[in-house]
């Protein structure tokens, strides 16, 4: 039942990009497309997972033990960028088609703070390996829907006639606002 | 170019939030009011500032292949240490800025730099291009807590001149991106009729 709470509340009630600001880099920046948002997500969940089972582990079995826990933003960093690396290496053996696909967005999740900020999250709300991969999932399912559905709108705003000074960007901040009006009214079901 | 449009060049033509779009995370999660966003801003400067002045000095003595990894143990470094100076000295900052404190690592604004503008001049060119970027990002975290601030609690810094509450949905998600992008309206048409 927890678990189903934690995924819950991750998806809609705190969504990560609409109502915690992580990952607004490449909310802003990718969501021109929705085949490119898709890709995007793929690659972030996957390394998002990954991400924070290994620094779960470093924080329970490493820094806790040392009494380095200060190190924690360093360590987690580092983990990611090569681990991020090491994912690009790998799939590019195992699977050519996938490493295609999700090619390249896997560079630009290092400097996406959404990964950083779901292992740091993690690791501060105390939860047990289980609850951590399944925290990470479900915000990397919310971070998709954001994405998409921004996504989707974004390709109709195209076709919009809107005036001069808000084309582009500022048209695109105003849109994500409503969208983050619309994920509000998910509060209070958790 | 000129040390004075190096460094003023921060502020309007090249903002990080308003034109260049960088570190747009802090810039909406931690301006709920103008004085949290100038905590971040004034971190951030420093972690920028030290962080380029640093890759200026030693940038001959990392390899090419491994600058990138280099560039963000530098940065984490400052930011462990601006982590632990805040949470000694100014709690309630730390608390209110909270996860994004750690985050200031994956700013792009900070690695950005270092990667365009630190590796390439010397030290104090780098200096004050960080300190310029630095205090142009506090302007806008500024500006855009006021923003919030004033509309969502009718106070500024913490001074209230209104009765009972502002527009709620100010200081709520939404209100961050819909004031950030009417803020980038705004500073469009001051570049534009600039140019």
């Amino acid at each position: 039942m927890d678990y189903v709470i934690i995924i819950i509340s991750a998806v809609f009630v705190n969504n990560i990009v609409l109502i915690k600001f992580l990952g607004i880099c490449p909310f802003i920046g990718v969501s021109n497309k929705v085949d490119t948002s898709v890709g995007m997500t793929g690659a972030v969940t996957f390394v998002m997972v990954i991400a924070t089972i290994v620094t779960y582990l470093l924080q329970v079995y490493v820094l806790v033990p040392l009494g380095i826990t200060f190190m924690r933003t360093i360590t987690f960093i580092l983990v990611i960028a090569s681990l991020v690396q090491m994912v690009e290496i790998m799939l590019k053996k195992v699977s050519p088609s996938l490493y295609q696909a999700l090619g390249i967005f896997l560079p630009l999740i290092t400097t996406n703070c959404a990964v950083l900020g779901v292992a740091v999250l993690a690791v501060q709300n105390d939860y047990s390996l289980m609850e951590s991969v399944v925290f990470a999932v479900g915000n990397a399912i919310g971070f998709g829907i954001a994405l998409i559905v921004f996504a989707g709108i974004r390709e109709h705003l195209e076709l919009v006639n809107v005036p001069d000074a808000m084309k582009g960007v500022p048209i695109a901040f105003v849109v994500a606002g409503l969208l983050a009006l619309a994920f509000l009214g998910f509060s209070g079901i958790v | 170019m000129s040390q004075w449009n190096n460094f003023s060049r921060g502020f309007f033509k090249e903002n990080a939030v308003f034109v260049l779009l960088l570190g747009l995370c802090p810039t909406l999660g931690v301006t709920t009011s103008a004085f949290n966003g100038l905590g971040m801003g004034l971190a951030t400067t420093f972690v920028l500032l030290m962080s380029n002045m640093v890759v200026s000095v030693i940038k001959k003595y990392i390899p090419d292949k491994v600058r990138i990894p280099s560039y963000i143990v530098i940065i984490a470094s400052f930011v462990t240490i601006v982590e632990l100076v805040m949470q000694a000295y100014v709690p309630d900052l730390f608390a209110a800025l909270g996860l994004f404190i750690p985050l200031i690592v994956v700013n792009c604004l900070v690695l950005g730099r270092a990667e365009a503008f630190a590796s390439k001049n010397n030290l104090i060119t780098a200096g004050i291009d960080g300190l310029g970027m630095g205090l142009g990002f506090t302007m806008a975290l500024v500006m855009l807590g006021a923003v919030r601030e004033i509309l969502g609690s009718g106070s500024l810094f913490g001074l209230k001149f209104i009765h009972g509450d502002g527009m709620i949905l100010f200081v709520l998600a939404p209100g961050a991106f819909i004031a950030l992008g009417y803020l980038i309206v705004l500073i469009n048409r001051i570049n534009k009729r600039e140019a």
